[in-house]
């Protein structure tokens, strides 16, 4: 049970998967990470935030 | 901090604002702030109980001398004959003249000088198999080699970095051509043997001492070689590969280092022999551009001009329009 | 309701011969710069209503996580991970609380470049905030060259390269195992922490930078035609 917990449920050890795009070449998985962060930081800008009522100065 | 509050200067939209005069709205920072602990918690113990983390072996001398003895022995007697990578390398390990890199006259390498010193010849080859007892040949070899006449000396490597091109591994054991390459055959032979038995890596670490936490040596001969390069290269961690962004296996990097090892892929930096100078420059340069964005025109008007901040700020200015 | 000890904490006042003291003068400066109520204010300009203003406390969070599983990690030792299930767990909570506070970090470094935030006296903030990210890409960079696998020989051998064109080779050598931990757990931090402190200090200092001002049309500020001097 303290295996399942502590060893990985989705093995990402073994080789790896790249992009090649023009001299660029980028992990999977770094892409994975900035294209979460691109979408997080828009969602961050648009998603509306809770309105607070209003408190004196 | 009001509208252009230093002296006569103009109000500048980018550098300057005017403070909020206008409403507060309660805001718990704290209880923000445990939620945002919580929150973070839970996010890395699911991203941990569910990709754990890579945990790649290292290389030893000993495995890379059993796995490749050939690679090793040829190695091994540039490391003798002063021709390695390690050995030409220049300051800070050793003396080469015009190792260093530079721009210009800017050579701060060579101006800082030698302060991790490393002899290959003495401390990867010789002085390793000195310690070794009971080894009457491989002495008599070491002897044979010191005593001989510089000349001499690379006529002997020289010739063996010939046979050992064709050298073959049999059963990880090192078949070397016959060839006229005198007593250097048993020195680099022995010092396979000792690596693969685990004993060189103990004796480069240790350094003649009982504790050691400096990996110097042990790092530097396996980087001469190609074994330690290969297995990187297995796994897109190569310069060339943007390999400094990467990790072993399907496991994110550091992407953070995306504009770092950019550089090292485009012209000239790609094929100079003083590109790493020549990208840290670069990328000290950028940074303290970053650092300064404050103060720089243009750069510190981009915000203004994209326009997003209408976005961040929409209902500040619905509110403001409404009243 | 005080308890009186018949100690007193505090007799000066601004024009008396202690006032001149290297305390009395720090404590007045600290009180001037930071009245509690803005030290630990508990409201926010009515602006502020956009989830990108989280980045900055998540970057914090993510980094008080990273020290701490970097103290069990401190606790068991350096070699732990390597033969304990319990310990690999550790440190994969470290590795991805670190993932985590560079992600953060950058969405929060991106909302405040968009924002302008360094306007109106806040550029120490600003720099604080950017030399925090490179001081923190240090950091991250020996804790690699601390994992003692395949990695760190790897970084190691490839980094000395740079580092040592630099010249910092010569006393910073990534190589050895010694030097690059205890940088690790112990002088990188108390830099981290040090600047990041001073960076949330100078956020309560300054406060929130305001919005830009529309003019009256709606339109974006321009530089100012009018050339106003300050009342």
């Amino acid at each position: 049970m303290l295996g399942l917990l502590f060893g990985a449920l989705i093995n990402l050890n073994g080789s790896g998967h790249y992009i090649q795009w023009g001299f660029i070449q980028i992990s999977v998985a770094n892409l994975v990470v900035i294209f979460l962060m691109a979408v997080v930081f828009v969602l961050a800008i648009l998603l509306p935030f809770p309105r607070r009522k209003r408190g004196n100065r | 901090m009001s509208r252009g509050n230093r002296g006569r200067r103009r109000f500048n939209p980018d550098r300057d604002v005017e403070e909020w005069k206008g409403a507060y709205v309660p805001y718990d920072i704290l209880k923000e702030a445990f939620v945002a602990f919580l929150a973070v918690a839970a996010l890395i113990a699911l991203l941990a109980i569910v990709f754990s983390s890579p945990d790649e072996h290292a290389a030893t001398l000993k495995t890379w001398s059993a796995a490749d003895p050939v690679d090793f022995a040829q190695t091994a007697v540039t490391e003798l004959d002063g021709t390695s990578g390690t050995a030409t390398y220049g300051p800070p390990y050793n003396a080469t003249p015009g190792a260093s890199q530079h721009i210009g006259f800017f050579a701060p390498n060579q101006w800082l000088g030698v302060h991790q010193p490393v002899d290959t010849a003495q401390d990867f080859v010789i002085g390793p198999l000195r310690t070794l007892p009971n080894q009457p040949a491989t002495q008599l070899a070491i002897t044979a080699y010191e005593n001989a006449p510089a000349a001499q000396q690379t006529a002997w490597t020289t010739a063996y970095e010939k046979a050992v091109a064709n050298a073959t591994d049999v059963r990880g054991r090192l078949h070397v051509p016959v060839g006229r390459y005198g007593p250097v055959g048993i020195i680099i032979g022995s010092l396979t043997g000792m690596s693969q038995t685990g004993g060189l890596d103990g004796t480069l670490l240790s350094n003649g001492q009982f504790y050691n936490t400096n990996y110097t040596k042990p790092l530097l001969f396996l980087a001469d070689g190609n074994y330690l390069a290969a297995r990187a290269d297995s796994q897109h961690l190569s310069g060339d590969q943007w390999g400094m962004m990467n990790e072993t296996g399907n496991y994110p990097g550091q992407a953070w280092l995306w504009l770092y090892t950019m550089w090292y892929q485009v012209p000239p930096m790609n094929t100079s022999s003083n590109g790493d100078l020549e990208v840290w420059s670069i990328m000290m340069l950028l940074s303290l551009g970053l650092i300064l964005l404050p103060f720089i025109p243009i750069l510190r008007s981009v915000p203004r001009w994209t326009r997003v901040y209408k976005l961040i700020w929409r209902r500040h200015y619905r509110e403001l329009a409404g009243t | 309701m005080s308890i009186d000890t018949g100690v007193p904490t505090s007799a000066s006042t601004p024009d008396s011969e202690d006032s001149r003291q290297w305390t009395a003068r720090v404590r007045r400066s600290a009180e001037s710069a930071f009245p509690p109520d803005r030290l630990l204010p508990d409201r926010q300009p009515a602006y502020m209503a956009s989830w990108i203003y989280v980045f900055g406390v998540l970057t914090v969070v993510s980094l008080a996580w990273v020290i701490l599983t970097g103290c069990v990690l401190a606790v068991m030792g350096p070699s732990w991970w390597h033969v304990s299930t319990v310990g690999l767990f550790v440190n994969s909570l470290h590795l991805w609380s670190v993932e985590a506070f560079f992600f953060f970090m950058v969405i929060h470094l991106w909302g405040k470049f968009f924002m302008a935030a360094w306007r109106g006296n806040r550029r120490l903030t600003w720099i604080t905030g950017v030399v925090s990210f490179l001081v923190s890409v240090g950091a991250a960079f020996t804790g690699y060259l601390s994992q003692q696998n395949f990695d760190s020989q790897w970084i190691s051998t490839q980094a000395k390269d740079g580092i040592n064109a630099t010249g910092a080779g010569a006393v910073w050598n990534v190589l050895n195992f010694g030097q690059m931990l205890m940088w690790h757990i112990v002088l990188l931090p108390i830099v981290v922490a040090l600047i990041v402190g001073l960076h949330v200090l100078l956020v309560r200092r300054r406060g929130i930078v305001p919005p830009f001002e529309l003019t009256e049309t709606g339109d974006e500020p321009e530089k100012a035609a009018t050339g106003q001097d300050p009342a």
